[in-house]
């Protein structure tokens, strides 16, 4: 049985249908990332697990105990806000207990674990202080404390890290992910950053109109997408996704690619997956990662499945760690990822080596992917 | 058995307790709200409709509840200048045209002016503002003992004039029954016109600077940059003045009563003076609630639109 | 030459032009400024003049033996009808009946703004719009009504005086009043706190639940200590009119010691009997015209910031 089980949630506005039947389960320890475009039910669905929303159908089960008609404050959870939600008339120590004090906790007890947490998040100095008088990263440091002060069952947070600007925000993305391993806590996180997802999940649900369209660890996530969606949505820069026909030559299946002004590329597929087969002369969408296009010298020397085709380069984006190269395939501009120092220029041919196995495919109609 | 037992009795209290409480709490909101909600539903439409049905009786001293028709509305419209006595009503809705009128379209014009003026970056607004603006602070009683001494022919203005050597001057509105509503007006423009200037100059300092400089470079003279860019951009303050305007003109009533304590034989009377003195002083009640109606009515007609355009458009 | 001249020319006429315009407008708004400020001045130099001065002098002259036996007078003599006994009483009436109004119909604004916004449900638009249409009535539509509530009330009043020896302030003007004016300014109050936590984060509440706190714990500790720029706007708003107010006090309290300050002035202002005392009546008005000039004095933005409030939603 998992820590946290959400079984079949619905939840609706009158008519429209905000949440269509969610099923997530999360392990004690873990850290699922709920991650989606606006709109797709990502924050409603962590305010019903919070209790702030309430939910028309199913049920929300922690630690094996029903809490979907609990309010909030008896379920044992502790929420970081977005804006951070701190209350402006109290100082940050009155902010920490205030949750505390509602709970009929003594004053002695509350200024013992105020110090705990001020000495885990080094907020001593600042105390005394009212959040008006904090700078962005303190106050998101002050929201966290309010969460950890708690020791609750389930951390949830709402976006935390939006409002930061990009350097502290990946400092503070590496704070929680140390947090998370020191105190080991159960969180559920929002955000529609799919690095933030990438980097801190240990399960990831990527959603999408009310819908999780793939449940999975990251790893899963990222090597295999179940949908257009996903494969397209994760990943910076995105999936490669270009239009190709499957050919047969012998018994052996093979993607075609069309170049501009020249004849198509024929990729051979050594190791296709089953179902490829029932798309033969058929349209798909062929699947691959800027990283799985590079020189060949940059090839992984162990995959087993390489082919190289002389591409005509567009554009060069020399991005100091990398140098992404831009392509035109099958009507679509394609992203090559080579070597920063690799010698590459704007309006040559230059041959490009495909990794195919880590390359996907996808049905056009159904946008599910070929297996 | 036995164990089944006890976990049914243990299960039935721990579901329906949380169920019982949050639907109580889900309530809490409501109830507060409730009794606000309950006193205006009770105190303000019930008592329109009760003010209503009075309309429609024969109610004289005191209330009546016989329904006696239309003839209170009958009495105050087939009652006119004509008739003898002239009607007072007729007096009353002709003395609200006339300062409506005037009051609304010179408080507009005045604040306009007033705050263009103090727009053009004035030494010594932060003391010219409160200046216009405070006798929107002062009760009409007030205002009104003040405009009566110095409006009055004896002892005000014309006085004044008179020591300091201009003895053919006369100004005698106050007392002359054709011209005692003009007091009116002046007085109440005196006492509005401040907070329109406000309003205006609110509008004004919420309008983009960039437009105004584009349409400086653009060539517009500081009289086109008003006429065609600033007015036209403060059409809604326009509205919102027009608005408060016509519902502090429909409820004037201690202003008329203050400074001309109702005119030469009720010649200053405003509709809501009309009301108050049928109902509480002649005993025509059934007549002052057929006015009070139609007060009513003609706010209705100005203020709904308004605030279903206003409320209509905020979710949005 | 010539085009060295020109620019010249127009840059030396340029700046008188702009001079005559500034001169203009100083002019046109120091004009205005006595147009406002003439009548106020007229009351506080007549108000210190004897009536021999009044009767002799200049209206617009500042008094030559300034005096303050009319303030006195005003305060502690004066005749309202056949009773001579100053405005002092009134003027407490007027205190007795503000204070209680302005604090209860605040209390309740809060409430319904906080309710109309953080604890939303169906048809919350509505229950506003309801109470908001309450602000923009004329009084004269439901003051027969609340004429002859308020009556049958102090009859009852008398009933329960006579067998319980208490009345439970049923019949007292003053209640009377309070009652009428917490009805008739719920509106405002209302619309003013609504528009005000309108803007307030949700988060916070959101933040406050889930840290235990309940619906009257969030209110007084989250929202009402985070609300004190709007509670100072409701109470001057709400103090100003109802300290001005004189259709509702004319009706319900129009005669005898019950009087608020506004009547009692119409009062002491219309009393024909003997010589009109103008420096007394000018006191008089002064001390009625006090509470909410000194208000607005102290606090005239916030004053400004209700009336717009008022007037210009959202």
């Amino acid at each position: 049985m998992a820590f946290l089980e959400i079984d079949g949630l619905k939840k609706r506005f009158g008519n429209v249908e905000i949440l269509k039947g969610i099923d997530v389960e999360l392990e004690k320890g873990g850290f699922l990332v709920l991650v989606g475009p606006s709109g797709c039910g990502k924050s409603t669905l962590l305010n019903t697990i919070a209790g702030l929303e309430q939910i028309t159908e199913g049920e929300i089960r922690v630690d094996g105990r029903a809490i979907n008609d609990l309010h909030p404050s008896k379920r044992d959870i502790a929420m970081v806000f977005q804006s951070y939600a701190l209350y402006p008339n109290m100082t940050v120590a009155g902010n920490i207990s205030f949750g505390m004090e509602m709970r009929g906790v003594p004053a002695d007890e509350r200024q013992k674990a105020i110090d705990k947490v001020a000495k885990v998040l080094q907020i001593g100095h600042l105390l005394q202080r009212k959040p008006s008088q904090l700078s962005g990263g303190q106050r998101q440091r002050v929201a966290m404390g309010r969460a950890l002060v708690r020791d609750p069952k389930l951390f949830l947070f709402d976006e935390p890290l939006s409002n930061l600007d990009a350097k502290l925000r990946v400092d503070m993305r590496i704070e929680i992910k140390r947090l998370h391993a020191t105190t080991g806590t159960t969180i559920v996180y929002v955000t529609h950053d799919q690095i933030e997802a990438m980097t801190l999940a240990t399960k990831i649900a990527v959603m999408r109109d009310g819908e999780v369209q793939q449940f999975g660890t990251p790893a899963e996530i990222y090597n295999n997408p179940t949908n257009l969606f996903v494969a397209d949505f994760m990943g910076s820069p995105a999936m490669n996704l270009i239009p190709a026909t499957i050919a047969t030559s012998g018994n052996a299946l093979s993607v075609v690619l069309q170049r501009e002004q020249r004849e198509p590329i024929t990729l051979p597929m050594a190791n296709a997956p089953a179902g490829l087969s029932e798309f033969q002369g058929k349209p798909i969408i062929f699947g691959v990662r800027p990283e799985a296009l590079t020189d060949p010298e940059g090839a992984e020397r162990n995959a087993s499945n390489i082919a190289t085709a002389d591409l005509h380069i567009e554009v060069v984006e020399p991005a100091g760690s990398d140098t992404f190269a831009v392509t035109n395939l099958g009507g679509k501009p394609v992203v090559a990822r080579l070597r920063a120092d690799a010698n590459i220029q704007p309006g040559t041919r230059t041959p490009l080596a495909f990794n195919l196995t880590k390359a996907v495919f996808f049905d056009p109609t159904t946008e599910n992917r070929i297996r | 058995m036995s164990s089944v037992a006890t976990t049914q009795i243990k299960l039935t209290p721990e579901r329906s307790r949380p169920s019982v409480r949050s639907r109580l709490q889900d309530a809490l909101p409501k109830l507060v709200l409730a009794p606000s909600f309950a006193i205006t539903i009770v105190f303000v439409y019930g008592f329109i409709l009760w003010t209503i049905y009075l309309s429609f009786t024969n109610s004289k001293t005191f209330p009546s509840y016989v329904i006696t028709g239309s003839r209170a509305y009958q009495r105050l419209w087939g009652w006119t200048f004509d008739t003898d006595p002239p009607s007072s009503w007729y007096t009353s809705i002709t003395n609200m045209g006339i300062f409506g009128f005037l009051y609304i379209a010179i408080c507009l014009a005045l604040g306009l002016f007033l705050a263009i003026l103090l727009d053009q970056k004035i030494r010594g607004e932060g003391v010219l503002r409160p200046i216009y603006l405070y006798p929107m602070a002062l009760s009409f009683i007030v205002t009104g003992v003040a405009w009566k001494w110095f409006l009055d022919p004896g002892l005000g203005l014309e006085q004044t004039l008179h020591q300091w050597g201009w003895t053919s001057f006369h100004f005698d509105w106050i007392k002359n029954k054709d011209f005692v509503i003009y007091t009116v007006v002046i007085a109440g423009v005196w006492q509005a016109s401040g907070f329109i200037m406000a309003m205006f100059l609110a509008g004004l300092r919420g309008i983009d600077g960039e437009i105004m400089k584009a349409a400086q470079i653009d060539g517009a003279t500081t009289f086109q940059l008003y006429r065609r860019i600033v007015i036209p951009l403060l059409r809604p303050i326009f509205l919102s003045a027009f608005i408060v305007l016509a519902h502090l003109a429909i409820k004037s009533y201690d202003l008329v009563v203050a400074l001309t304590s109702g005119g030469p034989g009720g010649s200053a009377w405003l509709p809501s003076n009309f009301m108050y003195e049928y109902t509480f002083k002649r005993n025509e009640m059934a007549v002052g609630s057929a006015s009070a109606v139609i007060m009513l009515m003609t706010i209705v007609a100005i203020i709904v639109p308004y605030l279903y355009s206003e409320l209509r458009e905020k979710p949005r | 030459m010539s085009a060295v001249a020109t620019p010249a020319r127009q840059a030396s006429s340029g700046i008188s032009s702009k001079t005559l315009n500034r001169v203009v407008i100083y002019g046109l708004l120091a004009l205005f400024a006595l147009f406002y400020l003439m009548p106020l001045f007229v009351m506080l130099v007549t108000s210190f003049k004897t009536m021999d001065e009044i009767q002799n002098g200049n209206m617009l002259s500042l008094p030559h033996a300034p005096t303050f036996a009319p303030w006195i007078k005003a305060w502690s003599e004066v005749c309202s009808g056949l009773t001579c006994v100053g405005m002092k009483g009134y003027f407490w009436n007027s205190i007795k009946m503000v204070v209680p109004a302005v604090l209860i119909s605040t209390l309740l604004g809060a409430l319904n703004g906080y309710v109309l916004t953080k604890w939303r449900f169906r048809g919350h638009t509505l229950v506003f719009a309801m109470m908001l249409f309450a602000c923009f009535i004329p009084f004269q539509s439901v003051l027969l009504p609340m004429a002859t509530i308020l009556g049958s009330l102090g009859r009852f009043g008398v009933t329960l005086q006579n067998a319980t020896g208490f009345n439970f302030g049923l019949g007292n003007s003053t209640v009377n009043l309070v009652f009428v004016h917490v009805v008739y300014g719920l509106g405002f109050t209302t619309l003013f706190f609504r528009n005000y936590y309108e803007a307030f984060p949700t988060e916070l509440i959101k933040a406050a639940q889930v840290d235990g706190a309940s619906f009257f714990q969030i209110f007084r500790r989250i929202m009402l200590p985070n609300s004190l720029p709007i509670i100072v706007v409701t109470v001057i708003y709400q103090f100003t009119n109802i300290w001005n107010d004189f259709l509702f006090a004319s009706a319900y309290a129009g005669s005898g010691d019950v009087m608020p300050m506004t009547v009692a002035l119409n009062n002491v202002v219309n009393t024909s009997t003997g010589v009109v005392e103008y420096n007394v009546n000018m006191a008089a008005a002064m001390i009625a015209a006090l509470p909410t000039l000194i208000v607005y004095i102290v606090a005239g933005r916030y004053f400004v910031r209700g009336l717009m409030a008022g007037a210009v939603k959202g």
